[in-house]
């Protein structure tokens, strides 16, 4: 029974995944963009955490623990050059 | 590869997990790629898409529980991500308001920088704070 939830669980976050990255390759501004792609690592996140359920290894908490923090300095990063022009003042 | 015995209550508070964090993680990026305006599409992955990857976090964690290993990664990424989410959606609502003239918007801030997001940064060092001026408060 578990593993038609993860079938299920797979493919919806597959589908937010393909969402998320018509939203990074239309998005009219600069700021949906990194919105896309910041809502693409939460994604991997769930995909990486149901991939753990499946192979029934805790290997893959340190990579997603790694992958959230990635992504939020990254979006950051992204922000503070849109507004600053510059990274780190 | 082989899956560990579970109790059935255990597996089945699983399997709604699993299918709640799929079902809010579509609906958060359906969101993102359906609503009209960026202000409007923010309320999306970072309400919805939270909530679906704490879904698949608490997920993790019962099955682990239950197969007899526990781990506290698990809190700590939904800890993590519930402290970030907010800070990346006002730094992008931040970033949106820069590019699309909010500049108009905002009252003087009676010193000698204006806001953060338009002006230079003072020049650092000691006397950053002393040439800040007294801000105007009786005149109108």
């Amino acid at each position: 029974m578990i593993e038609y939830a993860l079938l299920f669980g797979f493919g919806c976050f597959g589908l937010a995944l393909g969402l998320n990255l018509w939203r990074l390759a239309k998005g009219p501004t600069i700021a949906d963009r990194v919105l896309a792609l910041d809502t693409m690592v939460i994604n991997g996140i769930a995909i990486l955490m149901l991939f753990g359920i499946q192979f029934g290894t805790t290997v893959y908490f340190e990579a997603s623990l790694l992958f959230a923090m990635v992504g939020f300095i990254s979006t950051v990063a992204f922000t503070k050059f849109v507004l600053r022009g510059d990274i780190i003042e | 590869m082989e899956s560990f015995p579970l109790d059935v209550l255990a597996e089945l508070l699983v399997v709604l997990l699993i299918v709640i964090a799929g079902v809010f993680g579509l609906v958060g990026s359906y969101g993102l790629a359906k609503l009209p305006d960026l202000m409007t599409r923010l309320h999306a992955p970072t309400k919805a898409t939270t909530l679906g990857v704490g879904g698949a976090l608490l997920a993790s964690m019962v099955y682990f529980l239950s197969s007899g290993t526990f781990t506290l990664h698990e809190l700590l990424i939904t800890l993590f991500l519930l402290l970030t989410a907010p800070i990346t959606a006002h730094m992008v609502a931040k970033a949106y308001l820069h590019a699309h003239g909010a500049q108009e918007l905002l009252p003087p801030t009676g010193r000698k920088y204006g806001w953060a997001s338009f002006d230079a940064a003072p020049p650092s060092g000691g006397d950053a704070l002393d040439s800040i001026e007294a801000p105007r408060l009786a005149e109108d």
